[in-house]
C-alpha cells in the first residue's frame, strides 16, 4: 500500500498545473475486480488521446478509500460498491456526483474441475471445505455476507483476504477450495479456475460507481476518462470482460 | 564532533523520531483504552506473542547448529549454503510467503505429501504463522551467532578438550557462555523480526482473528475500517519493541563480535 502511494507521488509529481487532457498524467484508483477491464479501457483511451498518460492503482475499494482520505494524489476513483463510494463522498473528497458505470454478479470460484463438487451456496457451510472470503470492509465481503444471509447458511472462512484477487489466487493455487468472487473474476481466471453460478434468488447485483476526485491534478482528464468509461465504446469493453450495464 | 557530521546525525534522529511523533500526535487518547482492551487487540497481541516466541525458540534450536556449521566446518560450497540460508533476510517478505506456498502449501513440493500422508496443512493455521515467521527471522540469529563463533578463540575450547571435557560439556560450559551476548542479541533480533512479520504471514498463513491474525495484520486491516484503532495498536507494538530494545541496552550490541582474549 505504502509503496504504491510513493510510486504514484513520484509519477504525479511530474505534472505542474492542470493542462488539457492532451498531455497529462491521469491517476485512477480502481477496485481490484476492475484490473483487466480498466487496463484495457486505459489502452483504448490513450489510443484515442495519444498524449494522455494513465496510471492505475488496483486494490480493495476500502483500501483505496483509506489511501485517498490520507491524501494520496488521485483524479478518478471507481469503487466496487456504493458503500465505499458513500464514505468518500461523506469525507467531502468527491468533485461531483458519482455515476454507476457497470454492474457485476457474484459467483463461487472453485478449482478447475470442481473437485469438491460444490453446486450451491449451502455447500460452502461444510466444515471440511477451506473457504476464503474478502476482509470485512472490502465490497466482495459484504456481498458474500448478503448471499449467505439470503441462503440462510453460516460460513466460517479460513482467512479474510485483502481484496478479491487474493481470494482468486488462493483458489487458483489450490490452497483454498472455494470463495465468493465476481463473475468477471471467474472469467478472468480462464482455465485456472471454474465458477459455480449462484441462483438469482440468492445473488446480489454489485453496482460500480465512478467519480472524479476534488483537488485532483487533472480534472479535465478525469472528466474525459469518466465520459469514455460511460460511452458505448467503454460499455463494450466492460461487457467483453463480463460486466453488466447499469 | 564536527558540526556538519552532527547536523547529519541530528537529521537522522529526527527522521526516526518523526513517524513516532506523528503517531502520538494523531492518537485518539480518549478512546485508546477502549481499543487496547477490545477483543481484536488482545487476541492479536496474544497470538503475536505466542507465535513470535515459538519462532524464536525454533530459530535458536536450528539456528545455533547452522551457525556452528557455517563457522567451524569447512566444506565445499559453504559460501553458497550461507547465502542460501541468509537469503530470506534480503528477500521481500511477500516473495518469501509465495515461495513457502509452493514448498509447503497444499499443492506444494513437500506440502502435498504432508497433506496426503499426514493430513497436515500449514496455510491458514497458527503453525503456518510460526513457519513464516521462522523463515524470515532465523537468519538474523544465524548471522549474529556465526560472527561470534568465528571470533571466538578456538584455543579456549581446545584447552577444555585437552583437560578431558566432552564435546557437549565444552559447548555448554565454554562456548555458550562466551557467545551468550551474541546469542541473546541474535535471539532478540529474531524475535523482533518475527513479531513484525507481515508479508509472508498474510500470504502464506492467511488472516483470521485468533488463528492467524497477528498484530501487524490487525493494524493493516483496521487501517481501512478504523484508522484510530490502527494508530493505537501500532503504538502498542512500538511500545513493546521500544521497551525490549531499551532493556537490551548497549552491552548486548557492544558485546557482539568482541573477541574473547586468552590469557597467555
Amino acid at each position: 500500500m505504502a509503496i504504491s502511494v510513493v510510486a504514484l507521488l513520484g509519477v504525479s509529481c511530474g505534472s505542474d498545473d492542470a493542462p488539457p487532457v492532451g498531455d497529462a498524467t491521469l491517476t485512477v484508483f480502481a477496485a481490484a475486480s476492475l484490473t483487466a477491464a480498466f487496463t484495457e479501457l486505459g489502452d483504448a483511451f490513450t489510443a484515442e488521446n495519444p498524449d494522455a498518460e494513465i496510471t492505475f492503482n488496483f486494490a480493495g475499494s476500502s483500501d483505496l478509500v483509506a489511501q485517498i482520505t490520507e491524501g494520496a494524489p488521485v483524479d478518478v476513483f471507481a469503487s466496487a460498491d456504493l458503500a465505499n463510494m458513500a464514505e468518500l463522498i461523506d469525507a467531502g473528497l468527491a468533485a461531483d456526483d458519482p455515476a454507476v458505470f457497470a454492474t457485476n454478479l457474484a459467483e463461487i470460484i472453485v478449482e478447475t474441475g470442481n473437485p469438491t463438487g460444490i453446486t450451491v451456496v449451502a455447500d460452502l457451510a461444510d466444515g471440511d471445505l477451506v473457504v476464503v472470503q474478502c476482509a470485512p470492509e472490502v465490497p466482495c465481503s459484504s456481498y458474500a455476507e448478503q448471499i449467505f444471509a439470503n441462503a440462510g447458511v453460516e460460513v466460517t472462512p479460513a482467512s479474510f483476504e485483502e481484496n478479491v484477487k487474493a481470494v482468486v489466487t488462493k483458489v487458483v493455487l489450490g490452497e483454498a477450495d472455494a470463495g465468493i468472487v465476481y463473475r468477471t473474476d471467474v472469467i478472468a481466471a480462464g482455465a485456472d479456475a471454474d465458477g459455480v453460478t449462484i441462483g438469482d434468488d440468492l445473488n446480489v447485483v454489485a453496482e460500480y460507481p465512478i467519480v472524479s476526485i476534488a483537488d485532483g491534478s487533472n480534472p479535465a482528464g478525469a472528466r474525459a476518462f469518466i465520459e469514455f468509461v460511460l460511452s458505448p465504446a467503454g460499455r463494450e469493453i466492460l461487457a467483453a470482460f463480463g460486466f453488466g450495464s447499469p | 564532533m564536527p558540526v556538519p557530521a552532527l547536523a547529519l546525525a541530528i537529521v537522522a534522529v529526527a527522521f526516526f523520531a518523526l513517524p513516532l511523533v506523528g503517531l502520538i500526535w494523531r492518537a485518539p487518547w480518549s478512546n485508546a483504552w477502549t481499543y487496547l482492551t477490545a477483543d481484536t487487540a488482545l487476541v492479536a497481541l496474544r497470538l503475536s506473542m505466542v507465535t513470535s516466541l515459538c519462532a524464536t525458540a525454533l530459530s535458536i534450536v536450528f539456528g545455533v547448529p547452522l551457525a556452528w556449521l557455517l563457522a567451524r566446518v569447512d566444506f565445499p560450497g559453504r559460501g553458497a549454503v550461507r547465502a542460501l540460508c541468509l537469503l530470506s533476510m534480503v528477500l521481500p517478505p511477500v516473495v518469501g510467503g509465495v515461495a513457502l506456498f509452493f514448498a509447503l502449501g497444499r499443492r506444494g513440493l513437500v506440502g502435498q505429501y504432508l497433506d496426503q500422508w499426514f493430513g497436515i496443512t500449514l496455510p491458514f493455521t497458527t503453525a503456518g504463522v510460526v513457519v513464516a515467521q521462522t523463515f524470515v527471522a532465523m537468519p538474523f540469529l544465524v548471522i549474529t551467532v556465526e560472527a561470534a563463533l568465528r571470533q571466538l578463540d578456538p584455543r579456549l575450547e581446545d584447552a577444555s578438550r585437552t583437560l578431558g571435557a566432552s564435546r557437549w560439556y565444552t559447548f555448554r560450559r565454554v562456548t555458550l557462555p562466551a557467545i551468550r551476548p551474541a546469542l541473546t542479541a541474535g535471539a532478540v533480533l529474531a524475535w523482533a523480526r518475527a513479531l513484525g512479520e507481515f508479508g509472508a504471514t498474510i500470504t502464506f498463513a492467511g488472516n483470521f482473528p485468533g488463528t492467524t491474525q497477528t498484530m501487524p495484520l490487525a493494524v493493516y486491516l483496521s487501517l481501512e475500517t478504523n484508522p484510530e484503532e490502527a494508530i493505537v495498536l501500532a503504538l502498542l507494538m512500538i511500545a513493546i519493541s521500544f521497551t525490549v530494545l531499551v532493556g537490551l541496552r548497549d552491552r548486548w550490541f557492544g558485546a557482539v563480535g568482541r573477541p574473547v582474549q586468552v590469557a597467555a
